[in-house]
C-alpha cells in the first residue's frame, strides 16, 4: 500500500512537472510569436480542444533576397505535401517580400482523435545536438519545403512587376 | 559504389557494396525503375496512368499494379484513422504518398533478388539497406538537422531496416499558430520500421498528426520513432535505443 501511495504521489510530480514544462512552453512560444499579418481562417477546426494548431499559421520571411515585386498581398496555389496541403500568403512591402503566412498546413486534421484514444507514455526527450560522426547517408525531410516552395513561387509570380 | 539521379522530383541514390561486374547494370535498372513508377504515378504528368484516372479512366482499365496500390492506400487510411487519405480536397486521387516507400521497398527487393547482399537504396533522404556498409558494420544514418540542413543530429545504426523522415525543412524558421494558445511545434519525425514502406506510411501519418505522432508510432510494434519538435527537443520512442548504439 505504502509502495502504491508513493507511485502515486511521484506520478503526480511528475505530471504536475510535466503541465509546468507545457505551460512553460507555450507562454515562451506565444514571447517569441512573430506574426505579422493574419491571414482569414479558411477552415478552423473547432470540434475539440485540442492543443494542436488550426490551419493558419505563420511565419517571417527571413533573408530573401531583394527583388522588384509590387506591393500587395498574393495567395499562393495549394501545394501537395503528400500528408496535407500547403498553401501560402506573400505579402510584398516597398517592393520586397516581407512576410509569409501559410492558410493551409497539413497539420490540423483528426488529430484530436489521437490524443484522445492514445495514452500518453512518458518517452524520454534531449535537445538535439549537431554531430559529427561519420555516416553512410542522411535521413530528411523534403516534401514540405518542395510544396511550400512551390506555394511561394506562385505568389510571387503574380507579384512580378 | 555509389550513384545519384534525380526522378520523381527527388535525388534518388543507389550505394552497392559488394564488388560484382553486374553491379553497374543493377543501378541503372533501379534508376529506370524509379523512372517508370514517375511516369505511372506522376499527378504532375498528364500521360501518367494516375492522371488518367482522375480524368475518367474506366475502372477495367486500370492496371493490377495500380489497383494493389490503392488496396495498400484504403488499408493505411485505416490504420492510421483516416489520417492517411489520398483524396485531394479538389477530389482527386493521389497515392503519391505512399508510392515513394513502396517503390523504394520494391526496388531494394531487386536489388536483394539478384543476389547482393550490402546495398541501399535512398530516395529523398528515405533509405532501404540491406546488409553491411562498406566497412562490415551497420549501416549509419545520420537525422538531418530540420533547423541547419548542413547538420546531422543523431546517427542510426541498421542492418535491414527502412528509415523514413517526415517534416518540414524551413530553413531556420520557426511556424506558430497566430492565434496564440498552440504553435506548431513538430519540425521532424523520423521512423525506423522493418521495411522502408512500413517507415515511410507511418512517418507521413504520424507527422500529420503533430505531437501526438510520437505516441501512435510508440503504440505501433516494429517501429520506432525520434521527434523534433520547434524548440529543438527530440522525444523519442522506448525502443530506439536498439538503433542509437553500434
Amino acid at each position: 500500500m505504502k509502495n502504491a501511495k508513493k507511485i502515486i504521489a511521484s506520478l503526480l510530480v511528475v505530471a504536475g512537472f510535466g503541465a509546468y514544462t507545457w505551460h512553460a512552453k507555450q507562454e515562451d512560444a506565444e514571447a517569441q510569436k512573430t506574426v505579422a499579418t493574419t491571414a482569414s481562417n479558411p477552415s478552423t477546426d473547432t470540434t475539440t480542444s485540442t492543443n494542436v494548431a488550426s490551419s493558419t499559421n505563420s511565419v517571417t520571411a527571413a533573408s530573401v533576397a531583394p527583388t522588384t515585386y509590387k506591393d500587395g498581398t498574393y495567395t499562393g496555389t495549394s501545394a501537395d505535401a503528400l500528408y496535407g496541403y500547403i498553401q501560402v500568403k506573400a505579402t510584398i512591402t516597398d517592393g520586397k517580400l516581407t512576410n509569409v503566412t501559410f492558410l493551409q498546413y497539413p497539420n490540423d486534421q483528426h488529430e484530436s482523435v489521437h490524443i484522445n484514444t492514445h495514452a500518453m507514455p512518458i518517452l524520454k526527450q534531449e535537445a538535439i545536438q549537431a554531430q559529427t560522426a561519420q555516416v553512410d547517408s542522411v535521413s530528411g525531410a523534403t516534401d514540405t519545403s518542395q510544396a511550400f516552395i512551390e506555394s511561394l513561387n506562385a505568389a510571387l509570380n503574380q507579384a512580378h512587376s | 559504389m555509389k550513384q545519384t539521379e534525380h526522378s520523381m522530383g527527388m535525388p534518388i541514390t543507389v550505394c552497392i557494396v559488394d564488388a560484382r561486374p553486374d553491379r553497374e547494370r543493377a543501378m541503372s535498372d533501379t534508376f529506370a525503375y524509379f523512372r517508370a513508377i514517375d511516369a505511372q504515378y506522376s499527378t504532375y504528368k498528364d500521360t501518367s496512368e494516375i492522371s488518367q484516372i482522375n480524368t475518367g479512366l474506366p475502372r477495367s482499365q486500370w492496371s493490377k499494379e495500380m489497383q494493389l496500390v490503392f488496396g495498400l492506400c484504403e488499408q493505411t487510411k485505416r490504420e492510421t484513422h483516416g489520417m492517411f487519405d489520398i483524396k485531394r480536397p479538389d477530389g482527386m486521387l493521389d497515392p503519391s504518398g505512399l508510392v515513394k516507400g513502396w517503390a523504394i521497398n520494391n526496388a531494394a527487393r531487386q536489388l536483394k533478388a539478384r543476389g547482393f547482399r550490402d546495398f541501399y537504396v535512398d530516395a529523398g533522404g528515405d533509405i532501404q539497406p540491406h546488409g553491411n556498409n562498406g566497412e562490415g558494420g551497420a549501416w549509419r544514418f545520420g537525422i538531418r538537422n530540420p533547423f541547419d540542413r548542413t547538420q546531422i543530429v543523431k546517427t542510426l545504426y541498421v542492418h535491414d531496416e527502412g528509415v523514413a523522415t517526415s517534416g518540414t525543412s524551413i530553413r531556420g524558421q520557426h511556424i506558430y499558430n497566430p492565434k496564440g494558445n498552440a504553435p506548431i511545434d513538430i519540425v521532424s519525425l523520423t521512423v525506423i520500421g522493418p521495411n522502408i514502406y512500413e517507415a515511410d506510411r507511418f512517418a507521413t501519418a504520424g507527422f500529420a498528426m503533430g505531437r501526438a505522432g510520437i505516441n501512435f508510432i510508440e503504440h505501433l510494434p516494429a517501429l520506432e520513432g525520434y521527434m523534433i519538435d520547434s524548440k529543438g527537443i527530440a522525444t523519442m520512442t522506448s525502443g530506439l535505443k536498439r538503433f542509437i548504439a553500434s
